[in-house]
């Protein structure tokens, strides 16, 4: 190839006399003359291909990456933006009211066109055989017993976009697609021209308010009521495992037992009254709704969540519709099978859980690093234990769970529970699943990332620097302390924060260790909300991170067997 | 090693155990692993004045220098023979405690090498920790440590600023600075300017000068010059054994023994 090149620039300059040959130096050579300065021709010298390449495969690589996020991103964040309402009315007589959700276009089979009229054939045959289909989402699953609804574009007569039909967010059964007929608020009827939106948004809010009370009446005080009924009964437990059951101590506790008892059932009286009171009132309270058919359905005002005039919408309050929807789904539980509500529980759960995570491994990684580089004797046992830390980063972490549910769970906790807690038994209180155990197992996880990590940055604090410490008078711990761990810290922290992010994705060991669906009570939270997230947070990290597809994909009809039958949320 | 040459005898113009002497190396021997670096050192470092130690590279000059405050004792595979005497005490001894040892001593390295830490906090480095915390002591130290080091005009409006800012010259000025912190007995400086440029070196040597007095400073260069110079007493060292040692200034115009003349004289080295 060289010769090649060579032999055309000396040709080249043969047929052209008056060109300068020294002009670039080294055009004047012959074949075979001086074949070093050919190389600066030489492509494989100069190695651009091998440039190009390289940058050509970064560049696709960061656009592959940058088109994926922003694609993401773009249908996130429209997910929840408020989409307008079609009427659409079929050529059979019947009428579809939904939002549109996609389209697709697709080749109708035999079967089908057979199904189907000549006209219809003829059209489809005109458009070259495809059809068209939208998918609507007509809500109202109570009803109809389905979410979403295909319509093809031949069934089509009219689309239409109403302004007075409403979406309808709902507590359970999902969304109503409809018309607002009338609301009654407890014998004063609106409906019609006194049916106006602001003396609505009153009434909801009202409403609203009301369940919030009545939430708080069983959640959190008759809550409080049980939980006490409960320690009562456990310590009459405790007395009988310890003195048994003949025991002055034991018949002690069973008369204070019965005073305290009484007034807690006196009390859970009078609450329950006051329930039953709001939820009576709570019923006067309702608004009736007809679909796109005419069937009507009552539900009461506080079961709404949001309602918007779909069509009717100035762009500021789409906005402030969008916004609310986002708020919705960052800060609250979710409901109706984790397909609306909100993720918090796992928001907090995973937050909880990694900071647990961080506390348990930071200390204990950096500590092993420290000795293993620093105060150990390097040599054979030295070199082995490392490379066990190694291969302990690449076992698989299905096994973590079951070495955290094993030996956490049963033998930690079950030992717990037998000394400390054993008038719940066989109700395990520590001996099961739970945030402190994933916690710890997860750290088991992350800490020969810690530990690599932290040795990388050890090692790579200059030899002078700990001389020089040392020659100071310093002790070796003082060093460590002043020169090297500040020096190494920028590594260290490196090493924590891949750590926490590596655990914080890891699902398999929370499988095992980390599923609690809701436990009755913890023994660490009393009374707040929390403590049902707490409990609900670490299937929920399972749960939202594996199964479910549906949370920021609302467009995706829900398949039947995820739709519930009935509420099963607490 | 060469074999079958016989030990030359060592010429003293000083003797063995002198009142003044501060540091007695006797019979001094070490060996990394199977390989012995140093054979029967014996020398005696007088109070308050400048040794070098002079030699072609690999002689044993850092080697030695290095067990004088036991920093050798950082490397595996160390073993000695022979007994380093400060004052008197056998600082190889078993109840020496080595921190203690070496707050007596302040060492300079070849590399200037400050800790990444502001250049107050540099100086004030022994005394934080041998545990010292009142900050007007520290503050005092810093000062009078800084203009005995000739820094303090260069950095007194900066002296919180990160040391590793400094030039290389001044870097090294701070870490003499630092050693001298401790109100150490012995100074002990491992080829201290030759990462460093002429004017450079010519501060240290005047800043040599000025400590004499107060400290007793042990120096290992390859430079001859500076050796001449600088010091009052001489070592030569070939191949790990102490060829001669005396007066700076006999040394230099009129050794005794052969190699040393060689050496002194450019022939080698």
């Amino acid at each position: 190839m060289e010769n090649c090149i060579v032999k055309n620039l000396a040709l080249k300059n043969k047929s052209d006399p008056n060109q300068q040959s020294n002009e670039a130096g080294f055009a004047s050579t012959k074949a075979g003359d001086h074949p070093r300065k050919s190389m600066t021709w030489d492509i494989k010298a100069r190695g651009e291909p091998f440039l190009w390449g390289l940058g050509g495969a970064l560049v696709l690589g960061i656009l592959m990456i940058v088109g994926f996020v922003v694609l993401i991103i773009y249908n996130g964040f429209l997910t929840f933006f408020p989409k307008p309402i079609d009427r659409v009315s079929l050529r059979n007589g019947s009428v579809v009211a939904g939002e549109l959700s996609r389209s697709e276009i697709y080749r109708p089979g035999p079967e089908l066109l057979a199904s189907l009229s000549e006209e219809t054939r003829r059209e489809i045959a005109d458009r070259g055989g495809l059809v068209r289909r939208d998918l609507y989402r007509t809500g109202n699953f109570d009803l109809y017993n389905e979410d979403f609804r295909w319509v093809s574009d031949y069934e089509i007569a009219e689309i239409s976009v109403p302004t007075d039909i409403f979406f309808v967010e709902r507590i359970e059964w999902g969304p109503f697609i409809g018309t607002i007929r009338s609301v009654d608020l407890n014998g004063k009827i609106l409906e019609g021209d006194s049916l106006t939106l602001s003396a609505l948004r009153d009434a909801q809010r009202k409403a609203a308010n009301r369940l919030a009370s009545l939430h708080d009446i069983e959640r959190n005080q008759i809550g409080a009521i049980n939980h006490y009924m409960e320690k009562g009964r456990l310590k009459i437990r405790k007395e009988e495992l310890t003195h048994g059951k003949e025991s002055p101590e034991y018949r002690r506790a069973l008369e204070e037992f019965k005073v305290e008892s009484d007034k807690l059932d006196a009390r859970y009286l009078e609450l329950s009254k006051e329930a039953t009171a709001i939820k009576e009132r709570d019923a006067k309270y309702t608004m009736t709704l007809a679909d796109i058919g005419g069937r009507e359905k009552t539900i009461k005002l506080s079961e709404i969540v949001r309602y918007y005039p779909a069509n009717s919408l100035t762009f500021p309050e789409k906005i402030r519709v969008y916004l609310s929807r986002w708020w919705e789904f960052l800060t609250q539980e979710p409901r109706e099978a984790n397909a609306e509500g909100g993720v918090m529980p796992a928001i907090f759960g995973t937050f909880c859980m990694t900071v647990l995570m961080a506390l348990a491994v930071a200390p204990f990684g950096v500590m092993a690093a420290l000795y293993l580089r620093e105060y150990a004797k390097q040599g054979r046992l030295v070199s082995l234990v490392r490379i066990c830390v190694n291969n302990l980063a690449g076992v698989p972490s299905i096994v973590y769970g079951v070495f955290g549910l094993g030996f956490f769970a049963y033998i930690l906790g079950g030992s717990i529970d037998e000394l400390f807690f054993p008038e719940r038994l066989p109700t395990p209180t520590f001996g099961t699943g739970g945030l402190l155990w994933a916690s710890l197992t997860l750290a088991l996880l992350t800490v020969p990332v810690v530990i690599v990590a932290t040795e990388e940055a050890l090692a790579a604090v200059p030899q002078s620097m700990r001389e020089g410490s040392l020659a100071c008078g310093a002790s070796k711990w003082q060093t460590i302390k002043y020169i090297v761990l500040p020096r190494a810290m920028p590594g260290i922290m490196t090493g924590l924060i891949l750590a926490m992010a590596r655990g914080a994705g890891e699902v398999a060991p929370l499988m095992l260790i980390g599923v609690v669906k809701m436990a009755p009570e913890l023994p660490i939270d009393q009374f707040s909300r929390i403590s049902t997230w707490t409990a609900v947070s670490c299937t929920s990290v399972f749960i939202f991170l594996t199964l479910d597809s549906s949370l920021g994909t609302r467009k995706l009809p829900s398949p039947w067997f995820t739709r519930p039958l009935f509420s099963l949320s607490p | 090693m060469p074999q079958g040459h016989e030990t030359p005898e060592t010429v003293y113009h000083i003797e063995k155990s002198p009142q003044g002497a501060l540091l007695s190396i006797e019979n001094f021997s070490l060996w990394y692993g199977k390989n012995q670096a140093l054979f029967q050192v014996n020398m005696a470092v007088e109070k308050g004045l400048v040794t070098a130690l002079i030699g072609p590279s690999g002689c044993g000059k850092s080697t030695l220098l290095r067990s004088i405050n036991r920093m050798n004792d950082l490397i595996d595979g160390i073993r000695i023979s022979g007994n380093i005497l400060l004052d008197g005490i056998d600082i190889y001894s078993p109840d020496v405690d080595v921190i203690g040892l070496r707050k007596t001593m302040g060492m300079v390295f070849q590399k200037p090498n400050p800790f990444p830490m502001s250049i107050a906090d540099n100086v004030a480095y022994p005394l934080r920790v041998d545990g010292i915390r009142d900050k007007k002591i520290l503050r005092e130290t810093v000062v009078n440590t800084l203009k005995a080091a000739a820094l303090w005009d260069e950095v007194e409006n900066r002296l919180q600023d990160n040391a590793l800012g400094l030039s290389g010259g001044q870097q090294q000025r701070l870490c003499i600075a630092r050693a001298i912190a401790g109100e150490p007995e012995v100074l002990l400086m491992d080829e201290p300017c030759s990462a460093l440029d002429p004017v450079a070196t010519a501060k240290i040597e005047d800043l040599m000068d000025e400590l004499k007095g107060r400290y007793t400073i042990v120096i290992v260069t390859h430079n001859m010059q500076q050796a001449a110079r600088v010091s009052d007493n001489t070592a030569f060292m070939y191949l790990g054994r102490l060829f001669e040692y005396g007066d700076t200034s006999r040394v230099f115009t009129n050794p005794k023994v052969e190699k040393t003349m060689d050496y002194v004289t450019g022939r080698f080295g």
